[in-house]
């Protein structure tokens, strides 16, 4: 009971702290949600809660415009999140077989998190780097030029 | 006075110091000192030569002006002698040139004109001082010194300078309409939101020459009496988020941005907004819901930005590159720009090469040049030589054009009679090996995961539609599949609310009407011509060609495939996942597609 009330103690300070660097009006709202995001990996339903009360933006808009933003989450992610770009420029250079062997390494669907929690696999749009298709980015590193040999390798380094 | 007849300069930068530069530069002084050189070579110090990291401990030799790096102390005999005494350089204490590739943009190929990419790859983006040497601000300093707005607008009218972000509008007619519309709040908005998959040109932009844009968006907002900007940029860009705050701040320390610009009365100033991972927040009335923060939900228009867009105020959206364009014309003219390209669409355009062609990356040409002179002379041909099939223009609403189109002139005219659109820019090359049926699915999946979903025609037309694609690809295709698609492309055009809705059925429709036999293949003869749909495709072994050495066997990740050593496999189609890892490891090419 008490992690509980700590728990929401800290994710209030943190959604305060968000709130007043950017300005409570709706205009700040994506980048407050952004920042949010970033911080805790997703958005807690209690830190929307918080958002809308600081804010007074309905908590039904709130939870509007956190639903619609693709790099927005509102279920909490594993601990190594794998975005890899589905779009047809890398898909024509290989993405097929690199998408293919992602799966036999990690037997997860794209959105789901494995049991152990440790990696959720994601597939995002045209990141915008198709100079160097296939494209995925684990956690903030962005790999190019893709092969299905390197797969086994690049989950490696976040073992 | 002292005449030396070399002089050598040690680094002693601290990462050179400790690998050891002093102990070389002392090794240096003894040999010197022993082959009686020492009146004739000067030794120095100096700070850092190349990088430390890699080059350390290095040295510059004069006045040859050679490089020599990762030295040691017991290297130095050795040069002393063939360097000083024979006079030999010694080339295995050459420092190696790092050549740092650029994937994205080459130096300029023939029949490119780079004006919108000039600086890129040329200064440093993240010093305005590299901009400002290269002609920066100064027609922001005429703008605001010798002409009126109505002045610029004017120039930018004559120069035919088009939107670039896709729908070519005239841009001088743009801010004239803004300019119209009455009222003393006015908004200036960078549409830097390029989402269009295979497209990348604006990303460069903004992380190699972000004052191009700021300078543009600056001439605008005179123009049309506006005093506070937005650059709109995705989330997924953030070097380009990072280098456009750095470009603003020092544009403000240099009097560029804020109140009195350049001593004048015009007050204008910026800011950046990031997306969240929505394409259509490229479409304007959604970018202006996500700035106001909003769902990025597109409206109808009218009324359209410029008489009410920002928080209903008037607001002039342009493309990074249209604004990148705007200095330039100021400086050099109108005429200037209006001597390249077509009739009806001036200047040049930045595109992006993807898929399968030799040299992909980013390139700048005038408008009238073809697709074939892009594809070969620009783009060095197809990859691995192999046949061209088609060319998607225009990113995900654009067409594919196939090979009996390649001599078409590139312009926005020409690419909307043919069936696609000029776009952002993104241009996708497809070789003889691309299934079109399953290139269109791509694509509408993809067009299908981004619409907003707030009108029907679109929210469920393209769910349809792929829902129908999918099935031919997986070989389930039904008797009047082609004609529901057609009806179906008709119908979500006609009646959607905005750009991604209307641009939807494109690739579609495109390639029902240039590969129509593919669609066929697949539907009636469950063939996929191309080998690529996996449920249409099979692998065999050829008997007569397999030696039998078990390799395919035993990397089958689902063991279909048996044999005797020595003895041609088999293949059992029943348990094959036409994964292609057979194929790719058999070292005797004994493994077809059907």
């Amino acid at each position: 009971m008490t992690d509980l009330i700590v728990l929401k103690e800290s994710l209030s300070e943190l959604v305060k702290n968000v709130v007043e660097k950017h300005g409570a009006s709706r205009a700040e709202l994506i980048p407050i949600l952004n920042e949010i995001n970033r911080k805790l990996g997703y958005l807690p339903s209690y830190a929307l809660e918080e958002v809308a009360r600081l804010t007074q933006i309905p908590k039904s808009q709130v939870f509007s415009v956190a639903t619609f933003y693709q790099m927005l989450s509102t279920d909490e992610m594993g601990e190594h999140v794998i975005r890899f770009c589905e779009s047809a420029p890398c898909h024509v250079v290989g993405g097929r077989q690199v998408w293919q062997r992602l799966q036999e390494e990690l037997h997860l669907q794209p959105g789901q998190t494995s049991p152990d929690r440790k990696w959720t696999l994601v597939t995002v749009s045209c990141l915008g780097v198709c100079g160097v298709g296939p494209v995925l980015i684990v956690d903030d590193d962005m790999y190019g030029n893709v092969t299905p040999d390197m797969i086994p390798e690049i989950l490696a380094r976040y073992a | 006075m002292a005449f030396f007849r070399s002089h050598v300069l040690v680094s002693v930068d601290p990462e050179c110091l400790k690998r050891g530069a002093h102990e070389v530069i002392d090794a240096l002084h003894d040999e010197l000192v022993a082959q009686g050189l020492i009146d004739e070579v000067q030794v120095l110090e100096t700070s850092r030569i190349g990088d430390p990291v890699f080059y350390g401990p290095d040295m510059m030799v004069y006045p040859e002006g050679i490089h020599y790096a990762n030295l040691t102390p017991d290297d130095i005999p050795f040069l002393v002698e063939e360097h000083f005494l024979k006079g030999r350089p010694v080339e295995r204490f050459r420092a190696q040139e790092r050549l740092v590739r650029d994937e994205e943009l080459r130096p300029p190929q023939p029949k490119e004109v780079r004006v919108v990419l000039r600086n890129c790859g040329v200064i440093d983006p993240n010093n305005i001082e590299d901009y400002i040497a290269e002609d920066g601000y100064m027609a922001l300093a005429k703008v605001l010194t010798e002409m009126t707005p109505e002045q610029v607008i004017d120039t930018v009218l004559q120069s035919g300078l088009r939107g670039r972000g896709g729908a070519g509008f005239p841009t001088g007619r743009k801010w004239q309409f803004a300019r119209q519309s009455p009222g003393e709040v006015k908004y200036v908005i960078c549409n830097a939101d390029e989402g269009d998959p295979g497209a990348f040109m604006n990303r460069r932009v903004l992380e190699g020459d972000p004052h191009a844009v700021i300078e543009g968006m600056i001439i605008a907002a005179y123009a049309i009496g506006s005093k506070q900007g937005y650059i709109y940029c995705r989330a997924e860009y953030p070097l380009a988020v990072k280098t456009l705050n750095i470009a603003i701040k020092q544009a403000r320390e240099f009097g560029f941005l804020g109140e009195n610009i350049l001593g004048t009365d015009f007050s204008f100033d910026l800011e950046v907004r990031m997306g969240a991972g929505a394409f259509v927040c490229g479409e304007e009335t959604a970018l202006m819901a996500s700035i106001e923060g909003r769902r990025g939900e597109p409206r109808p228009r009218p009324p359209f930005p410029a008489v009410a867009g920002l928080w209903m105020k008037p607001t002039n959206v342009n493309n990074v590159e249209t604004y990148a364009n705007v200095p330039q014309i100021i400086l050099r003219g109108p005429e200037w720009y209006s001597s390249m390209g077509t009739e009806k669409s001036k200047g040049t355009k930045t595109f992006a090469l993807a898929g399968d062609v030799k040299n992909t990356g980013l390139i700048e040409v005038p408008f009238g040049i073809t697709l074939r002179e892009v594809i070969y002379d620009v783009g060095g041909g197809i990859k691995d030589n192999k046949g061209f099939k088609a060319i998607q223009t225009g990113g995900p609403m654009g067409g594919c054009l196939s090979a009996e189109y390649l001599d078409l002139p590139i312009d926005y005219e020409s690419l909307t009679k043919a069936g696609s659109m000029m776009g952002s820019g993104g241009l996708v090359v497809m070789d003889e090996d691309t299934c079109m049926v399953d290139i269109a699915r791509f694509f509408m999946d993809f067009t299908q995961e981004e619409s907003c979903g707030k009108c029907t025609p679109c929210r469920i037309g393209t769910r349809k539609i792929l829902e129908i694609l999918t099935r031919i690809c997986e070989g389930k295709g039904r008797d009047g599949d082609i004609e529901q698609l057609e009806e179906l492309c008709t119908w979500i055009k006609a009646t959607s609310l905005c750009g991604l809705g209307q641009g939807a059925p494109t690739p579609v429709e495109s390639t029902l009407k240039l590969f129509r036999h593919e669609y066929e293949a697949h539907v009636y003869e469950k063939r996929c011509p191309a080998k690529v749909c996996r449920a249409l495709i099979s692998y065999e072994i050829q008997p007569d060609v397999c030696t039998g050495c078990t390799v395919c066997a035993r990397n089958c990740p689902t063991n279909a495939i048996s044999g005797e050593r020595r003895q041609p496999h088999k293949i059992d189609p029943d348990i094959c996942v036409r994964c292609g890892i057979c194929m790719q490891v058999c070292n005797f090419n004994a493994i077809v597609i059907n």
